[in-house]
């Protein structure tokens, strides 16, 4: 396939320019060039990933200590239940009014608006809006439960647009076959089309779970930096990587910051690797 | 009897569907709602500031002395806003060319393996972002370029941010360079177009609103992003003189000093969210305006 290419542009060049040969040399240079360019940015791209991964996981994985990480990985799983606890039925009720319910109207394009807004407001703002809400003007002070609703607002928007997706692809035969069948259209929904797009949704899932999971700012400002495992969603906690920037801006113990970046990296790649599974397996 | 029994049946039915139907909706109308607070809520703490130190002052002044009271986050705007501007340039330049690249140079299937790899890119945490750029990029900039601060510096800062909007960026030019119609391509090859002539002459220009709308997304992820800038930068509120020089960003404000804050400090701090915020939505409203005019020209 590309040897034809390359044939065609050849018998181009000799049949219709021969006149301008020298234009069209000084032309293949300059091609030559920009081909050249967009390989070494490509190669930049790819060589920052694959030098960042490779550093962190050379010099870290000596260091993981699992003992001492133990009090964060719990603390980071109480939180992306929490938020995934409050966020996914929340997420999922206002993607199916958007869907299923709602026609084209002026209220519809208020919330495309509030989740695009939603979706641009940057974490450190999450953070200062969880901390004068929750922990202030509610008095819940630093806690799991201020960060757990803090992130939940933030993967709103990840969780609503991965869901309408989903619901987008289920096909109007499905609908129309449940309520030909009699069922309400209440019925349709819970019976027939969320289970049809339970792939779709779950994506959006380990995508927000990612985004948990990664999160500094915010959970910083909200759930605090008690290092332990909290007791109840009223005590304060440090998850993963609130406990990478502490140990990285003290600078204290770079071992344990290698440990801890390197066991945050691997989730995160599991996680991604994870959506790839689930977002191959919906194509069949 | 019969008769009665059935209306009530429907009634129950028609109730349990209107239920839920209002159920859906308050979740949607939360979404909503949440913005609303979240920016009632940032306004309604940082506006009162302004009785302290007027907005004018607070813009352009050059100082931040919290303890002499003195309010300026002048130097910090012009962090951000460099720190921004020169990774979104790297950024574009990078990220078009590798998007380039995926569509339209490599075969099928290395193209693909390539993209999913960039999403990875964007799946690492801004922390770990940070880290490597304290570990890493931060002694290079030492060991070569020196600076004042051993390395943390606003050339730090444009690193590290713009491989972190690279994905943004690559993503959005992907998806509208393969939304080019293929008769496009077609009808500059019979004009005897090189392809590479096609895509920097025809694909690119077609392909415009979306690549905006990616830059844009970019500038809004750069502005915003708070952890990783605040390993590398240094954290020093004095306006960069130089590329070396030791920064702050806004976001970096807020963060850094909201753990201690109190009284008028940390109502200063709300106001520079106040100020954060509102460059943020004007970004964004200012994106959907233009899209809108882009798509109907």
């Amino acid at each position: 396939m590309n040897n034809e290419i390359v044939l065609e542009n050849k018998t181009f060049t000799d049949v219709t320019a021969p006149k301008i040969n020298k234009l069209t040399s000084s032309r293949n240079l300059k091609e030559k060039f920009i081909y050249g360019f967009l390989g070494v940015c490509t190669i930049l791209t790819v060589g920052f990933l694959f030098w960042l991964i490779g550093y962190i996981l050379i010099n870290g994985i000596s260091h993981i200590n699992l003992e001492l990480l133990i009090a964060p990985i719990v603390t980071t799983i109480y939180m992306v239940l929490i938020g995934l606890g409050i966020s996914v039925p929340i997420g999922i009720g206002a993607a199916i009014y958007l869907q299923e319910y709602a026609t084209d109207g002026r209220f519809v394009k208020i919330i495309r608006f509030a989740t695009e807004c939603l979706s641009a407001v940057p974490s450190i703002l999450f953070g200062l809006f969880g901390m004068l809400m929750f922990v202030t003007a509610l008095n819940m002070s630093w806690c799991l439960l201020s960060g757990g609703l803090t992130v939940a607002i933030m993967i709103l928007p990840t969780i609503v647009k991965t869901t309408e997706e989903a619901l987008k692809t289920v096909p109007i035969s499905y609908r129309e076959a449940s309520l030909a069948l009699g069922a309400t259209k209440i019925g349709t929904i819970v019976k027939v089309i969320l289970p049809s797009s339970i792939p779709g949704i779950l994506t959006g899932v380990v995508l927000s779970i990612g985004r948990i999971v990664g999160e500094t700012a915010a959970i910083y400002l909200t759930a605090g930096t008690v290092f332990g495992i909290p007791n109840t969603v009223m005590n304060s906690g440090r998850t993963l990587s609130v406990h990478l920037y502490i140990l990285a801006k003290e600078g204290v113990s770079l071992s344990e910051a290698y440990g801890t970046a390197v066991v945050l990296l691997i989730v995160i790649l599991g996680l991604n690797f994870l959506s790839y599974y689930i977002a191959s397996k919906m194509k069949k | 009897m019969q008769n009665c029994n059935k209306t009530k049946h429907v009634w129950k039915k028609v109730n349990s569907e209107t239920l839920m139907k209002s159920v859906f909706w308050s979740c949607a109308a939360l979404t909503v709602i949440s913005i609303t607070f979240i920016g009632g809520f940032i306004l309604f703490n940082g506006l009162p500031f302004f009785a302290h130190t007027n907005i004018i002052d607070f813009l352009l002044g050059e100082y931040w002395m919290p303890s002499g009271e003195i309010f300026g986050i002048f130097p910090m705007l012009v962090a951000s806003f460099c720190g921004t501007l020169g990774a979104v340039v790297i950024g574009v330049v990078i990220g078009i060319s590798t998007a380039i690249v995926i569509t339209q140079i490599l075969p099928e299937k290395p193209a693909n393996i390539l993209s999913k790899t960039i999403d990875l890119l964007a799946g690492i945490p801004s922390v770990i972002y940070g880290f490597f750029g304290l570990m890493v990029i931060v002694p290079l900039i030492k060991k070569y370029f020196g600076g004042i601060s051993g390395g943390l510096s606003l050339l730090a800062v444009i690193i590290i941010l713009s491989f972190m909007i690279l994905p943004t960026i690559i993503r959005m030019t992907e998806v509208s360079l393969k939304a080019v119609p293929n008769e496009f391509k077609e009808a500059a090859y019979a004009l005897g177009a090189t392809p590479l002539q096609y895509i920097f002459k025809v694909q690119l220009r077609a392909a415009k609103s979306g690549i905006i709308t990616g830059v844009i997304l970019g500038i809004g992820r750069a502005l915003g992003e708070t952890m990783a800038v605040m390993l590398v930068a240094g954290n020093s509120p004095l306006i960069p003189e130089s590329i070396l020089s030791p920064v702050r960003t806004v976001t970096a404000n807020i963060a850094m000093e909201m753990g201690y804050a109190s009284g008028v400090h940390q109502q200063a701090l709300f106001a520079t969210g106040v100020v954060l915020f509102v460059i943020i939505i004007s970004i964004n409203v200012g994106m959907q305006f233009l899209i809108r005019r882009l798509e109907r020209s």
